[in-house]
Formats: C-alpha cells, structure tokens, sequence
C-alpha cells in the first residue's frame, strides 16, 4: 500500500514537475509564467493529437511541446514585443487555451468533448517520468554552471547589467519564454499520453497554477521546487486514494477528500507570507524591458 | 504619446479620445481574428455572425438571458476594477463569488422560513460579507506580509473550490440530487424574474449591480476616501507623505472588491437556481478581469464590457447547434484575443505611430 502510494506519487507529480521546471525557465529570466496553465492545456491536446495520428507517443510528445512552443510564442508577441502586462496576458493565454483545444477537437474530431481513446500500446508507460527526474537535473546545472543559466538569472534580477554587458535582455527572456512551453508542453503531453489516454476538455483542472505553486514554495530554485512538486504529487496521490477507499483515521467519519485537495494551495499561501521560511520573487520579475 | 502636446487642451482631448478608442480598436481586433479562426474551421463569418446577434437579442428571452449573464460580469468587473484603482490585481473573482453564492445559500437553507423581503436582505448581505471576508486575505497577506494579491488570489480560489465542495457534499447536500449542490433555499429567499423578458432569470440582481456600479463611481471619484486610494497608485510616496496609509487603502479595496464579487450569489442563488450548484460560474470572475480592462476600469465601461461580454456569451450558446464546425467556446476565443488587444500597451503606438517605427527600423 505504502509503495503503490509512492508510485501514484511519482506518476502524478510528473506533469507537475515539467510545468513547474517550465515556469521556473520564464520567471528565472523575469517573464510572470500564469499561463502555466493555457500552455499544459494545449500540450495536451497536441500529444493526443500527434500520438493518434501518427501511433507513436514520442511523436506525439514533440508535437505537445510544439504546441507548447507555439502557444508560449504567442505570449511572448504580447509581453515581450508589446509589452503587455503579463498577469492579464497570461489570463487570456489560458482563456484562450481552454477555448482553441474544444474548438480544434471539434474540427478535428467533430466531437468537443475529449480527443479519440488512444490504445494501451501506443501509450506511455513509464518513460515521462524519468525525463523529468533528467529535466530536473539539467535545469538545476543549466542554471548553477553554464553561461545561459547566467543570463537568465541576470535577465531576472538585473536586467539593465546584463544588457551593458553586450547580452540582448529581451533575447534572452525569448529564448526562456520558449523553453518553458517546451517544458509545460512535454508536462501536459504527460498528462494526456501517460497517465491518461485522450485529451479531454480542461484536463489540466488546475495543475498549471499548482505547479506555480511549487515553483514559489521552491523558492524558484530547481530542486526545492522538484520537492514542492513531489509534495504536491503525494497530496493528490493521497487524494486520489481517499477518494477511491474512503479510508478512515479517526472516529467513523471518512477524512474529507476536500480538505486534503487544497493543502498544497494554502501551504503556498503560508510561504509566500513568510509564515513557513520566506520565498523571494526575481527582482525584475513581471517588468517589460525596454531599451533606453 | 511621446510627443509634447500642443497644448493642455488638446492632450486632453487627445487622451479621451485614446480611451474611447483604444477598446473599440482591440474589439474590432479580436473580432476580426475570432472570426478568422471560424472562416477558417470551414464556416461563413458573415453567418457565424448572425447567429452570435440573432441568439443574443433575437427574442425577448434572449435579451434576458444575456442580461441574465451579463449580471455577475457587472459584478465581477466592478471588482477587478476599484482592486485596479488601487494598483492591484484581483484574479480571485472566481473564489470569492464561490464562497459569496455558498453563503447566500447557506443563510437560505439554514432559515427556510424568513419571510420576504427580510430574506433576501438577509442572504444579500451574507454573500457580500464572505466575498469581503475572502477578498481581505490577499488584501491583509499584501499590505502586511508583503505577499503578492496576484498568486494568493489564485491559491484562494482553489482553496475556496475545495471548501465549498465540502459544504455541499458534506454539511448541506441537497438529498434529493445526485449533483454536487446544496439543499433549496426557502422561497421567501426568491427574486422573481421579470414577466417581460420571457421567463429568462432576471429580476432584481440586476437593477442591484447597476446601483453597485453607481456606488463604485460615487464613491471612487466623489469621496475623499476614493481619492485617496486612486492616490496611492498615482504617486505613493506623496501619498504616504499626506499621511494615507497605504496598506489600510489596499485591505479596504480587496475587501470591497471581494463584497462586489460575492453578490454574484446574489444573482445566481437567490435569482436564478435556489441553491448552491458547484461550477455554476462559467468563469464570471476570469471574464471579469477581460470586462474590467475592456471598460477601462470604469464603472460605466464596465457596465458596457459586461453586456457586450454578456451578449457574447449568449450568442455564442448556440453555435453548437447552429453551425457544423464552430463551438461555444468560441466566446473564449473571441475574449482572449479581445484581452490581448487591449492589453498589449504597445499595440497602440505601434500602429498610431508609423513614423516612430520607421525611425527605429532606420536606425536598426
């Protein structure tokens, strides 16, 4: 029981991780990442898409990622190039997200509600979830010891530095804007073609914003945020569990499924208050830079 | 608007003009890119957009039920927009009406017996407390802990999602419903819908949110309280100088925008379904934010965004049935972009101004 708990555990935090490692590439480099969520969402749609197409989950998971790509792109016309305020741009990403995947299914498929079932075979089985723990390990030495990693961070906290120091600050926020829909993309791919078999209407339910949760209760940082996401993983692992058994710990009164689902967003809140440690945002996160 | 004005008068005119402008310019764009997207799913924009008007305001009940929707986004809107007033964001409409709708129920199956009009009053007041209480976190969170109102707002709605499945599953189930919702409120609780508009669910929600529009612009732009938190914006440290304090203004307008979001319980539980139904807001409190931006953060522009939205919405309920490839979520699609072209700052100059943009491509 315990070890199928762990298992459930890894399988659930691996769309998690993938957004919250794409989240952390945009923030890092200064971009506010609410469009977490658009960007799972249409990466989910693409990977069922391209796996039914073209019977090969690995085929559909680049074209989740290109998706993600695209979509990230489009996001980047408005922050970047147009100087869009992020929050409210990333709201109509994910407007827009939850919008176009019903919209493409019907002209696809002639049917809104979910993408075809896509066969046990043609699936995922285990392979995602050890390209996160890989992702994770190239992020956290992206970021520490090469050069890139570098620019980003500055790109984050000291923008005008690092534009006197010969590197286009906007070049590189692009740059990261697109690795994170990769990310995110390859995190909602993992949803659709790994621990389920289609695409269905608003099938990410939240996980887009949970991930952003992780990313600042890890205080931005690659590891601490993988934990986060690991956290987050077992509560709706537990959850899930909950839901199916109904088990009960004390007195006859089954534990509220409820009450466990919304542990991860209140532990958030606590952390960014400073209740629980203290987790400080990029300096320049959220600021359009404008060259002047 | 880098170039220095002629004179006061005519950047005066020049900025109104840009504000009336500046949203029927992003309409007009998110339209036309909407309507793109169905010519290209293989249908006749022309007729897409015939559909959209004729479901909107083809028929009495239809114009009511546009009201009908557009109702919470007054509501909504005005929230987004006095928390924008005083530089914050509030993305946590969809939290806050949750809880404002659970109470309002709540008041209503609890005492089924209130007579009318004390009733509604009564679960009136409940729905406006709780979206207060729920709007004051973020707004306490940001004043004394230093915590952005944008993630917490987000965090709260999950947590407020979470709460309020509880109490309908568990505390206040409705026994006779295999839905997730709570039991009927009594029926001195129930605004009755006005004959005139065909039996659509509209009745006194909606004279309530214009007369919240009122009050909002009353009290934002006619009080010294108003100037004060459009103050803190403008200029904080002057503000700070004049002896305002800044964290007391942004607890009391994320408090007052969480009020105008829980009377959407108003609307939705006491004018329309009689109880609390879980997921019963198409994403009022998102839409809200696209409202608010469209009316420029005025109460008036709101209450214009929130029947075009409304009507929107509308219309498009019936593109699943009327057209072959076009869905509803088509209204989604159209909003998004609607957003984006109004919120992209720099769309504006960009096509005001050719001539900047040619000297910056001159000098590369």
């Amino acid at each position: 029981m315990i070890l199928q708990l762990l298992a459930s555990t890894l399988r659930v935090s691996t769309p998690l991780l993938f957004a919250a490692l794409g989240g952390l590439c945009s923030e890092r480099a200064g971009v506010i990442n609410i469009a977490l969520e658009g960007l799972m969402l249409v990466g989910a749609f693409g990977a069922a898409v391209g796996t039914f197409a073209g019977h090969s989950p690995w085929l559909g998971s680049a074209l989740g990622m290109g998706a993600g790509v695209a979509l990230a792109a489009a996001y980047g016309v408005f922050v970047i190039r147009l100087r869009a305020n992020q929050i409210v741009a990333g709201t109509a990403i994910n407007m827009l997200a939850l919008g176009l995947t019903p919209f493409l299914c019907k002209i696809l498929y002639d049917v809104t509600g979910s993408t075809p079932a896509i066969p046990a075979g043609e699936r995922f089985h285990s392979a995602p979830l050890y390209w996160s723990g890989i992702a994770v390990g190239l992020c956290w030495f992206g970021l520490k010891f090469t050069p890139a990693g570098l620019w980003v961070k500055f790109a984050g906290e000291h923008p005008d530095a690092l534009e006197s120091a010969g590197v286009r600050v906007n070049r590189v926020r692009w740059l990261a804007l697109l690795l994170s829909g990769a990310l995110a993309g390859l995190g909602g791919a993992s949803l659709s073609i790994f621990l389920s078999s289609s695409s269905s209407r608003n099938m990410t339910a939240g996980r887009g914003f949970m991930a952003l949760a992780a990313l600042i209760f890890g205080k931005w940082k690659p590891v601490p945020t993988a934990l986060a996401c690991l956290l987050f993983g077992f509560s709706e692992a537990v959850q899930v569990r909950l839901q199916l058994q109904g088990v009960t710990l004390w007195g006859q009164e089954p534990i509220p499924a409820q009450l466990i689902q919304i542990l991860p967003y209140v532990v958030t809140i606590l952390v960014l208050g400073g209740f629980v440690g203290r987790s400080r945002a990029p300096k320049a996160l959220g600021i359009p830079f404008c060259k002047d | 608007m880098n170039d220095p004005p002629s004179s006061d008068f005519g950047a005066a005119s020049e900025l109104r003009m840009k504000r009336l402008l500046q949203p029927l310019l992003a309409l007009a764009v998110g339209l036309t890119i909407g309507l793109a997207a169905t010519w290209a799913a293989g249908e006749n924009p022309v007729h897409v957009l015939r559909i959209l008007a004729k479901s909107a305001v083809g028929s009495r009940y239809d114009l009511g039920m546009t009201l009908f929707y557009s109702t919470p986004l007054i509501f909504t809107g005005l929230s987004v927009a006095v928390a924008f007033q005083a530089g914050l964001f509030n993305i946590g409409g969809e939290g806050q009406l949750t809880l404002g709708a659970l109470a309002a129920a709540a008041v209503g199956a609890l005492w089924p017996g209130l007579p009318g009009p004390w009733a509604p009053i009564l679960a009136a007041c409940a729905a406006a407390l709780a979206g207060t209480a729920w709007g004051s976190i973020p707004g306490w969170l940001r004043a004394r802990r230093g915590s952005h109102e944008v993630i917490n707002t987000i965090m709260l709605n999950f947590v407020a999602a979470g709460l309020a499945s509880y109490v309908a599953l568990h505390l206040l189930k409705n026994p006779d419903s295999q839905n997730p919702e709570t039991r009927s409120i009594g029926p001195g609780y129930l605004l009755h819908p006005w004959a005139m508009l065909g039996g659509a669910p509209v009745g006194l929600a909606l004279p309530l949110a214009l007369l919240a529009a009122v009050c909002v612009w009353v009290w934002l732009w006619r009080t010294t309280l108003g100037f004060e938190i459009r103050a803190v914006v403008q200029n904080e440290k002057a503000a700070r100088a004049a002896g305002i304090d800044a964290g007391r203004i942004r607890i009391l307008a994320l408090a007052v925008a969480g009020g105008l979001a829980g009377l959407v319980g108003v609307a939705e539980v006491l004018g329309n379904a009689g109880r609390f139904r879980m997921g019963f807001s198409p994403e009022y409190g998102f839409i809200g934010i696209a409202v608010a931006l469209l009316g420029r953060n005025r109460p008036a522009g709101v209450v214009a965004a929130a029947l075009l939205f409304g009507a929107l919405h509308k219309g498009a309920a019936d593109l699943d049935l009327e057209t072959e490839h076009v869905t509803r979520e088509l209204s989604l699609v159209l909003q998004a972009f609607i957003i984006l072209s109004v919120s992209a700052e720099g769309m504006w100059s960009w096509i005001t101004q050719p001539r900047t943009r040619l000297q910056a491509k001159l000098k590369g």
